[in-house]
């Protein structure tokens, strides 16, 4: 799971895939995870520093991790 | 190291060049409480989900609309159509402020007798009376309004067995402008079939015709039309004096007026559009009061508004049930409550806020309902920001028709309960169970058993 190189993140949570042209917008916990994708962290280190920073069970972090992982591949924002 | 508050994490494609020139409100304002009570305390207490109705709404629009009208008027009279919501509570509220019963089945008329409305003041409109509910409403003295000339002919025949004169109104259907033009209910303006009504009620000498009614449409956005209706019932009434030297008593403008829901497809919310009871009254009061009436003989004006006076009262509170991604990677939420309780949401797009705190970032979203059924849609794009299993939301102005017509289908119907001026909760009707629905069933000696 790699981030393309062509995507731009924000602080602010605007994201904008320079390929082409995209922008999309993310609130504040998509962005941490994003930013953790950008720097290669895989799938279990993501889940494991969601649920240590937030108060949330692991099977519902897992559940939706996953599924904001597929709409990063849906918006064609992963290798 | 105390953890950060939990939301779903969510992207979301920006597209530009589509927002109008009005812009639009992206901020979500939670709903945490009804008049003073806690969501979250409302379905601990009684279950999800739920139907609320704010007394201190039913009361206030109410009394917007009657000194809407009384203030330009001089002689106003509400009857509480029942139909668009008959819980027994709600019906005595708008019976309190001192409006009448209107009501369309023999079912609504007991139910407006049993809460105390005394029978000269309820009024029986629609096609479905038979010899039998005549009967009762000759009894009772309630005004009967005509739809169609067998009825009139009915009561004719009634009044001989009886040795009664009825208390009669026939119902009107006329071009106002506006289409489509509601000419099912009553008899025509325009091609002669109400007069031919009238002559024939006043040839007969055996009914007393107190009043003239018609009811236009429905969610009627143009408040003009209710002019030309005035107009055209005001003509009537004068010309009936002119011929007869009979006196109408009353002229009833029915119902019709647009709640603040927003319709499905409409460019602007219901909100903004909406027509409000000053602009109805100002139309018919100008209509009547220049019509040529002696200003003694000025008819009383009768209202059956239901669902703008009661629209906004209702609240339904629902919870997520699930959440998951359609094939075009659209959120789609379930919830507990479906198009079985909200027969509205075919033609509106009800708003629907959250009950808990939440962010600005929204995201596009279908909701459905719980049913295993295709069309148990409930908004079909809502942007809403990202909800748990468990959330609760609020749907707001449910208080028409959803509470009369809401289907008994798959699971049993919830608890609905009013808030009272006080902040006070009642229940006013109970949830369904397993025995009341089975109390009317029979199941034959021979399917009784079986072995598997």
């Amino acid at each position: 799971m790699r981030l393309k190189k062509s995507i731009a993140i924000s602080e602010n949570g605007f994201v904008f895939n320079a390929a082409r042209g995209d922008s999309f917008s993310t609130n504040p916990i998509g962005l941490f995870i994003l930013e953790m994708i950008k720097a290669g962290k895989d799938t279990k280190v993501v889940q494991q520093e969601v649920t240590n920073k937030y108060a949330i069970d692991d099977s519902t972090a897992e559940r939706d991790i996953h599924d904001f992982v597929k709409m990063l591949k849906q918006y064609d924002l992963l290798d | 190291m105390t953890k950060l508050r939990y939301e779903r994490p969510v992207i979301k494609a920006l597209n530009t060049g589509v927002t109008n020139k009005f812009g639009a409100q992206q901020g979500f304002i939670p709903h945490t409480h009804i008049d003073g009570v806690a969501v979250k305390d409302l379905i601990a207490e009684h279950g999800s989900p739920l139907f609320v109705i704010s007394e201190k709404t039913l009361r206030d629009t109410y009394r917007k609309a009657k000194s809407a009208f009384s203030t330009r008027y001089p002689n106003v009279q509400f009857a509480w159509s029942y139909k668009t919501n008959y819980m027994n509570a709600v019906c005595n509220v708008f019976h309190q402020e001192g409006s009448w019963g209107e009501v369309v089945s023999r079912f609504e008329y007991e139910k407006a007798l049993r809460n105390g409305v005394p029978g000269d003041k309820i009024i029986f409109n629609g096609p479905d009376k038979t010899t039998d509910d005549h009967r009762v409403a000759i009894a009772n003295g309630s005004p009967i309004h005509i739809d169609h000339l067998d009825e009139l002919y009915s009561l004719i025949e009634l009044s001989d067995e009886m040795d009664k004169r009825p208390r009669v109104a026939i119902r009107i259907n006329m071009d106002t402008g506006i289409q489509p033009m509601w000419d099912r209910f009553g008899f025509n303006y325009e091609n002669g079939q109400a007069w031919d009504a009238i002559n024939k009620i006043m040839h007969s000498k055996k009914l007393d015709l107190i009043g003239l009614h018609c009811h236009i449409g429905t969610y009627m956005l143009a408040a003009q039309a209710y002019g030309v209706a005035a107009s055209k019932m005001a003509d009537l009434a004068l010309n009936i004096k002119k011929k007869f030297g009979h006196s109408i008593h009353y002229l009833d403008l029915g119902g019709g007026f647009a709640s603040k829901n927003t319709l499905k497809g409409a460019y602007l919310s219901g909100s903004d559009v909406a027509p409000t009871f000053a602009d109805y009254a100002e139309h018919i009061s100008t209509a009547l009061l220049n019509a040529g009436f002696e200003p003694d003989e000025l008819p009383l004006l009768i209202l059956e508004t239901g669902r703008a006076m009661v629209d906004d009262a209702g609240y339904l509170l629902g919870s997520v049930l699930a959440n998951k991604r359609l094939s075009d990677g659209r959120r789609a939420t379930i919830l507990d409550f479906g198009v079985n309780l909200m027969f509205t949401s075919f033609w509106y797009e009800h708003t629907i806020s959250p009950a808990q705190e939440c962010s600005q970032y929204a995201e596009d979203a279908v909701l459905y309902g719980p049913l295993c059924m295709n069309i148990d849609v409930i908004r079909e794009n809502v942007k809403l920001p990202p909800l748990n299993k468990g959330d609760q939301v609020v749907v707001h102005r449910v208080g028409a028709y959803n509470m009369t017509q809401w289907m008994q289908f798959i699971a049993l119907r919830p608890r609905i309960v009013m808030v009272d001026l006080d902040s006070k909760v009642h229940l006013v009707r109970d949830s369904e169970d397993l025995d009341y629905m089975m109390h009317l069933e029979r199941v034959p000696e021979h399917l009784k058993s079986f072995e598997l």
